[in-house]
């Protein structure tokens, strides 16, 4: 059965209390939109923090009480639910929209308090720490002062080092899943190619466009970008190889031959019906900061968590060539270093980055035995 | 002498078992499926940390809620802190390792104590199969052909005595026995042990 969610909001930061940025800028009031399931316990000492990946949002498993019955369920259904891999029996999940985002959260489509209009470029650069900060003001809201795992892919697992590095006390458990401790030039590279397609666009209008119709196409072309370095070589070679689409010889023109141009086109224009062209550039922007590194140096940072231990499952793919696994192992490394507790496995898959929200027992086993496995400690 | 037996363990697996101090920071490399880290979890409340080379064992040591890395031993090893663990296990793997002697080096340098153990190349089977077959030798403990073995190196007990005390190792305890790989009861082999043992398990600490 699948479980009803409702999408709640908490906002905080009304001015003077307004959040202090890692940019050294001010923003408040801020909404973030986030759901839950399942049920916190008396103690409060059964949360989990699940944190999404760049686009994502916080409809990580269920349906919308209001949604029809044949409504696909949230990013992460065949892993959060009752009985499931984050068994929501057991655990009380948590999953936030994030800062500078466009599905519920504050953002730069956001309506700026100064003017009455969206923020649009006047929206403040956001880190991927100011979205920690952001988070932690909703579990201190929700009364929560540890958090039993906090678990996440790709940005979403940026936003779980993170939390290990500014509130190691809250941290019981962390999962960081195909992810890294600082973006590479090679994810930088592919992010500043996307921006550039949506600030070519003429509709981009210098981020001004909310009352137009926007720069849908550049937009767009950002998406196929992404998605490219989502998929993997072996993933795009054996689901579209070098297949036509609807026709059987070239067309000898640029209306697109190809199986993959099709699906790419079709995954640039579904985007851009749900996303905000600016959250795009503040969110890559917010990825291509990320550099553990910075908070002096990895293994400083993370040697702050050793009067406090956590336990750590990292997970890497063998296909993703967006955050390698050697990537992965630069993080366990430093684990190690710091005397954490830390668990690695590899996995093979061949579908690229995008794995981990793809249906897999064997990721849905090892997050259910790590997680059962603190109980005991 | 037969050993009480722990349940559940192999023979040498006991032995090893039965030297690690109650609340001690443990290091199993090649650990499997995790058998000996479980076993010593739940009897000895260690702090257990495994690393294994096979993804699908590694996957199934997190399963059982182990702490365990998937790698390579050699490239594991070198990010630790010094004496990072009381004791480190190397359990019937040094016979398979390129560099024996770096790989214990490093290996002291991360655990207070190194236990080591390994087939005893010298038993007299052995012996008789390259004396009168003229034959590379193979036995339950060593069940692979010349070509096909992953067991490149030919250890005796008496060999590993005389490397610890060249290199700088004391030998604290030692422990020859005999037993079959699968088999979970043996017997501890107190003379002619580098003829009789089939197995060597050794616990060793660098001197100081």
């Amino acid at each position: 059965m699948t479980e009803k969610i409702t999408k709640q909001y908490f906002t905080y930061g009304d001015s003077p209390n307004v959040q202090l940025l890692e940019s050294g800028l001010e923003l408040g009031p801020i909404t973030i939109a986030y759901e839950t399931l399942g049920q916190l316990n008396g103690a409060k000492d059964n949360a989990i923090l699940i944190c999404h990946a760049l686009t994502g949002d916080s409809h990580v498993a269920g349906q919308y009480c209001d949604d029809p019955p044949d409504t696909p369920p949230g990013w992460w259904n065949f892993m959060v639910g009752p009985g499931k891999g984050i068994d929501t029996d057991r655990y009380f999940v948590i999953c936030c929209n994030v800062l500078g985002s466009c599905m519920g959260s504050t953002g730069p489509a956001s309506i700026n308090p100064a003017t009455d209009k969206p923020y649009g470029l006047d929206f403040p650069m956001v880190t991927i720490g100011d979205m920690v900060d952001s988070q932690k003001q909703l579990l201190n809201h929700l009364g929560i002062r540890q958090l039993y795992s906090v678990i996440g892919g790709s940005v979403g697992g940026m936003q779980v080092l993170e939390w290990c590095v500014r509130y190691p006390e809250m941290v019981r458990s962390a999962i960081p899943i195909a992810t890294t401790m600082r973006h590479s030039a090679l994810a930088i590279a592919f992010n500043e190619v996307a921006r550039q397609a949506i600030m070519a666009d003429p509709s981009w209008n210098k981020g001004s466009y909310y009352e137009g119709s926007g720069p849908h196409h550049g937009l767009a072309v950002a998406r196929m970008i992404g998605h490219v370095t989502y998929l993997s070589d072996e993933a795009m070679r054996k689901k579209f190889g070098r297949q036509l689409q609807n026709k059987e010889d070239f067309s000898f023109n640029f209306g697109g031959d190809f199986q993959v141009e099709s699906y790419l086109r079709y995954q640039g224009s579904k985007f851009v019906k749900r996303f905000d062209a600016n959250s795009v550039l503040y969110l890559t922007k917010a990825a291509d900061y990320f550099d553990l590194k910075n908070v002096e140096n990895t293994v400083e940072s993370l040697n702050d968590l050793s009067h406090k231990q956590s336990k750590f499952l990292v997970i890497s793919y063998t296909s993703d060539w967006l955050y390698p696994t050697y990537q992965a192992r630069e993080l366990v490394q430093a684990l190690k270093r710091s005397r954490q507790d830390v668990s690695f496995c590899e996995i093979e898959a061949d579908c690229g980055h995008d794995a981990f929200l793809i249906e897999d027992s064997r990721l849905t086993n090892l997050i259910r035995g790590f997680l059962d496995g603190l109980a005991t400690a | 002498m037969v050993l009480p037996l722990p349940e559940h363990l192999r023979f040498d697996l006991a032995v090893i078992a039965s030297w690690i101090e109650p609340g001690s920071r443990v290091l199993d490399l090649g650990c499997g499926n995790g058998t000996l880290l479980a076993w010593l979890k739940q009897h000895k409340q260690i702090q257990g940390t495994g690393i294994e080379q096979d993804k699908r064992k590694a996957a199934t040591c997190i399963e059982r809620g182990l702490s365990v890395l998937q790698g390579d031993i050699k490239e594991e090893v070198a990010d630790y802190p010094d004496a990072a663990f009381d004791f480190v296990i190397l359990s019937q793997t040094l016979q398979q390792v390129y560099q024996p002697d770096v790989l214990l080096k490093s290996l002291s340098r991360i655990g207070k104590q190194v236990i080591v153990s390994f087939p005893n190349f010298s038993h007299y089977r052995i012996r008789m199969q390259i004396l009168f077959k003229g034959q590379a030798p193979k036995s339950r403990q060593l069940p692979y052909s010349w070509y096909d073995t992953p067991n490149i190196r030919v250890i005796t007990l008496a060999d590993f005595r005389r490397f610890s005390r060249e290199v700088g190792y004391t030998i604290v305890k030692e422990c020859a026995i005999n037993t079959h790989d699968e088999e979970r009861s043996g017997r501890v082999v107190a003379f002619f042990s580098n003829l009789r043992a089939t197995y060597g398990i050794f616990l060793i600490e660098k001197n100081t």
